[in-house]
């Protein structure tokens, strides 16, 4: 390896306290995706067009292929990792997905599943014009969006009614 | 065989049984894997569309900490050569065919831009990165032939300097007698028409991962192909490996649509050479700005065509001449512009018919099919010029395609040119006006056009209709197999070669076995695109998937069901004409409690110690292959209904519709996600998506941030209704779906921006459009009438 300088990166990652020295470059999303393992979160462009890298920063959708992993420090970090349920299953939002067959290949769900999140948090019963401008900031190439938006809003109706 | 009687799993809105694992981050992408001692590699690409190359200085490159290696073309010995073509010329009398296939690393010249020169394998990718920085390589910038038109004129220069133009090939096809068709007809228009280059833009680059095991002496290559069992064999072949020392994974992949079927992309080959020959695993992931230049394109081609029709608008001939931009290789032979060629015969009849097709070699990216792969182009002209036809003859634009749909009891119809699969072009079967008619009625086009319209233009407002059909060529051939096993534990297993990148395979296969077998489709695990599970077969192309595979695993299953019901009937004791296969047993008809379980059976037919019948075969497992006569032949209506704002040429589509015939329908829910997905591209590749290339073969859009993808704010909800005229030509009756959704978009846009802008003699003949490009054409329709605030 090279001997570039490292710096040290302390965060909270899915709930776990992680302590790693990185490149000053290392890009948050590889940070996630090749240091720690957590391959959920997708990289589709690198530079923040596409969304498939988001993962939630102190509860905020951001794109952690525009973040640097030192700019993680100090913060708590949720991927698509966290967004289940225990022991493997289906959290709710995962769930509406699969039953409106909202994804196809899958590469832009962990993006979409983590800004959605954020936005229901914010948005309990939104308008299918307000899920399509929250999904905005995602591309997705496979479904047209359709069953995502179906998806999103039967997992705020069976948030209210849950 | 009627399949489908045993309790209507196909045919059921099943949610997939892959979802559980992509919802949760434990899919498995290319990119995902993690090998220990793992190097990455970067490669320096061409940053001109044609140069000579002079020397190539890599040693600083080598000299930096954690550089392992820097390979050119000159270091790959034998395995630098150029690749297969992948698709052999057409069968058509007199057709010109120049072979001219891309090659590992760039010796003598580059052709396009993107080409790879040389391939960096260091400890981390940012140092491979920082590697290919350090090469100097001494170009001689050659102009460039990045002009589709200017690229066969007199003089331009030469891709492959060893012919003697640019043309890579020349096919004319026809049938019936076009002059005689020309002369009898009332009128004749005659129009030229451009489709430009976009990108598949799949959200997932491309990647391949190759690991030599020296102990098991085994190359195991991840690869994001849609075709994993002909890498296999093509890349043993190119390395002189046993094709069972070389495995390859196409694991989850991020969207293929094409592009990721080629054989082979330069980094196929040369990734896992590196890995052989640096004895460690070796990963490269493509960016986008790569994927930009690197994955193949489509759509380029430009059509000077020709209706005859008489004065009911019954068409009497259809005469197209056009160019095709093949790129700077053609190792897909000539795909693309054979579905060009078939289908500007669209749902109708047409007596006579002359197309002929030149192929270019450009200095640009190479060309392969692209969901749709040239059936864009052949629709956007036929469906074109009738829309030209109707309004000189005072038509409505439904009536004309009414008056010349193919009759029901034309089917089976012989179109008397040749088709990609080299078979005559058949449609197999069909019932068109039904399509036409449920489409006019769910987009209301009566009332629209009637009533609303002339209101909305009263008001001031820009609103049309546009209403279009196409047909789809799928399921071709030659072949896919399957192997299908009841385990122990009574799940059912499914292995098939063919590739899988969001089809939803996994779970429409599954209801084809599940069906056979009587069990729950949950029940089945389904394995793709691995060679070590499944070896025979081709890959995953021309909406080929259900069709193929899954009449190969519709068959294996049905072997399987055979055998479970003769050992079941050995074991109670009855006829195996007494036995149903439901809820996962093999039980006596009206006799629920005599039963035997399936997984029971599957151990009692792999015993451990006794003997058994001689001839007998272990195991309650099949292994069946399929393979059509030829393509199965779906069709279909779009129709919609959009506002333009004529200030800023936005375009809002109000409503959209899909009427399309698959076939029979393995899985509604999965369909209607492929139309979606469909008609999404097909609405970027009308008015956002284009590669904008200079006159140099620069391309300048090369990022997100330029070639827009459309978003959920940009595409419309789509109503999908499903007709259903099963194939003869398989058992299941099933035809493909994957590009349906894409075809038509172009043709019905421009008719329906044309509408809603209602400007006398405007004429749309071009696609991609774009707000910028709609409002340059509409000033200069408005300077060549002389109107003010032209
Ligand atoms: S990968 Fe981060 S936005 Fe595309
Ligand atoms: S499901 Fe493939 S990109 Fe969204």
């Amino acid at each position: 390896m090279s001997g570039a300088r490292r710096l040290a990166v302390r965060a909270e990652i899915n709930g776990r306290a992680v302590a790693r020295e990185v490149e000053p470059r290392r890009l948050l999303s590889d940070f996630l995706r090749h240091d720690l393992g957590l391959t959920g979160t997708h990289v589709g462009c690198e530079h923040g067009v596409c969304g498939a890298c988001t993962v939630l920063l102190d509860g905020e959708p951001v794109r952690s292929c525009l973040l640097l992993a030192v700019q993680a420090d100090g913060h708590a970090v949720e991927t698509v990792e966290a967004l289940g349920g225990e022991q493997g299953a289906l959290g709710p939002l995962q769930e509406a997905f699969r039953r409106a067959h909202a994804l196809q290949c899958g590469f832009c769900t962990p993006g979409i599943l983590t800004t959605i999140t954020a936005f229901l948090r914010e948005h309990a019963e939104p308008t299918e014009a307000e899920v399509r401008r929250a999904l905005s900031g995602n591309l997705c190439r496979c479904t047209g969006y359709q069953h995502i938006v179906d998806a999103v809003l039967a997992a705020a109706r069976s948030r209210r009614d849950g | 065989m009627v399949a489908g009687a045993q309790g209507g799993v196909i045919g059921a809105r099943l949610a997939r049984n892959e979802d559980a694992r992509l919802l949760t981050g434990r899919a498995l992408f290319v990119d995902d894997l993690q090998l220990p001692g793992m190097l990455h590699a970067a490669f320096l690409r061409s940053p001109h569309a044609h140069a000579r190359l002079g020397a190539i200085d890599a040693e600083r490159a080598r000299a930096l900490p954690g550089v392992v290696a820097v390979f050119t073309a000159d270091d790959l010995g034998a395995a630098w050569r150029p690749g297969p073509l992948l698709v052999p010329p057409p069968p058509v009398p007199g057709a010109l065919f120049h072979e001219r296939t891309q090659v590992p690393l760039a010796r003598g010249k580059v052709r396009h831009l993107g080409e790879p020169i040389a391939l960096v394998v260091a400890e981390s990718r940012e140092l491979a990165e920082d590697a290919v920085a350090e090469i100097r390589v001494d170009f001689a910038v050659l102009p460039a032939a990045a002009d589709l038109e200017g690229a066969l004129a007199p003089g331009a220069p030469r891709v492959h300097d060893d012919l003697d133009s640019n043309l890579a090939a020349h096919v004319v096809q026809g049938r019936g007698d076009v002059e005689a068709g020309r002369a009898a007809a009332r009128l004749v228009v005659r129009r030229r028409f451009r489709y430009d280059r976009g990108a598949a833009a799949a959200l997932e680059g491309r990647g391949v991962v190759a690991e030599w095991d020296a102990r098991a002496e085994r190359l195991t290559v991840w690869d994001t192909t849609q075709a994993p069992i002909p890498i296999r064999n093509g890349l043993a072949a190119w390395l002189g490996l046993s094709e069972d020392r070389l495995r390859v994974v196409a694991p989850f992949i991020g969207g293929g649509f094409g592009p990721k079927i080629m054989m082979f992309y330069p980094e196929e080959v040369v990734v896992p050479w590196a890995a052989l020959r640096l004895g460690r695993p070796v990963k490269w992931v493509s960016d986008r700005a790569e994927d930009f230049v690197s994955t193949t394109q489509e759509r380029l081609q430009i059509h000077d065509a020709e209706l005859a029709v008489d004065g009911d608008g019954r068409i009497l001939a259809l005469a197209d001449s056009f160019l095709h931009d093949t790129g700077a290789y053609d190792p897909y032979g000539l795909t693309v512009p054979l579905n060009s060629q078939a289908n500007a015969l669209g749902l109708y009849a047409i007596p006579a018919y002359r197309s002929e097709l030149r192929a270019v070699f450009t200095n640009l990216p190479i060309v392969t099919p692209y969901r749709g792969a040239g059936r864009q182009h052949g629709t956007f002209v036929i469906e074109r010029l009738l829309d030209l036809a109707a309004r000189e003859l005072g038509l409505d634009r439904a009536e004309i395609r009414r008056r010349n749909l193919l009759p029901k009891e034309a089917f089976p119809v012989a179109q008397g040119i040749v088709y990609q699969d080299f078979t005559e072009l058949t449609y197999d079967s069909g019932d068109y006006a039904p399509i036409l008619e449920q489409a006019l009625e769910r987009i209301g086009y009566r009332r629209f056009v009637e009533e609303e319209q002339p209101r909305a233009r009263a008001a001031g407002r820009r609103r049309g209709i546009g209403i279009v059909t196409y047909v789809e060529g799928t399921g071709i051939g030659p072949f896919e197999g399957a192997r299908v096993q009841v385990q122990g534990s009574g799940r059912v297993t499914v292995a098939t070669g063919v590739g899988t990148q969001g089809q939803g395979h996994f779970t429409a296969f599954a209801q084809v076995a599940a069906d056979a077998l009587g069990v729950d489709a949950a029940e089945i695990d389904v394995t793709t695109g691995d060679t070590d599970r499944f070896h025979w077969g081709t890959g995953t192309f021309a909406s080929r998937g259900a069709v193929v595979a899954g009449n190969a695993i519709h068959a294996a299953a049905g072997a399987v069901a055979e055998r479970a019901r003769a050992l079941a009937a050995a074991a109670l004791g009855v006829e195996a004409g007494e036995i149903e296969l439901a809820g996962g047993a093999a039980r006596v008809r009206g006799e629920p409690g005599r039963a035997i379980g399936l997984g029971e059976l599957a151990r009692r037919a792999n015993p451990l110690r006794g003997a058994v019948a001689s001839g007998s075969e272990p195991g309650l497992e099949a292994t069946r292959y399929f393979g059509p006569e030829r393509g199965a032949t779906a069709a279909g209506a779009h129709a919609m209904i959009v506002e333009v704002d004529p200030e800023t040429m936005a375009v809002a589509i109000e409503k959209y519709v899909v009427v399309h015939d698959c076939g029979r329908v393995i899985n509604p829910l999965l369909v209607e996600g492929q139309v979606h997905g469909g008609v999404a591209q097909g609405i970027g590749n009308a008015y956002y998506e284009q590669l904008v290339y200079d006159a140099s073969g620069q391309l300048l859009n090369g990022s997100f941030m330029d070639f827009l993808v459309p978003t959920a704010l940009d595409v419309p909800p789509i109503e999908v209704g499903h007709l259903e005229t099963p194939s003869p030509l398989n058992p299941l009756g099933v035809k493909g779906a994957g590009e349906a959704g894409a075809i038509p978009t172009g043709a019905l846009f421009a008719q329906a921006v044309e509408d809603a802008l209602g400007l006398p003699g405007f004429e749309i003949l071009e696609i991609p459009l774009s707000p910028n490009r709609l409002f340059e054409l509409v000033r200069a329709h408005r300077a060549a009438r002389g109107e003010e605030g032209a």
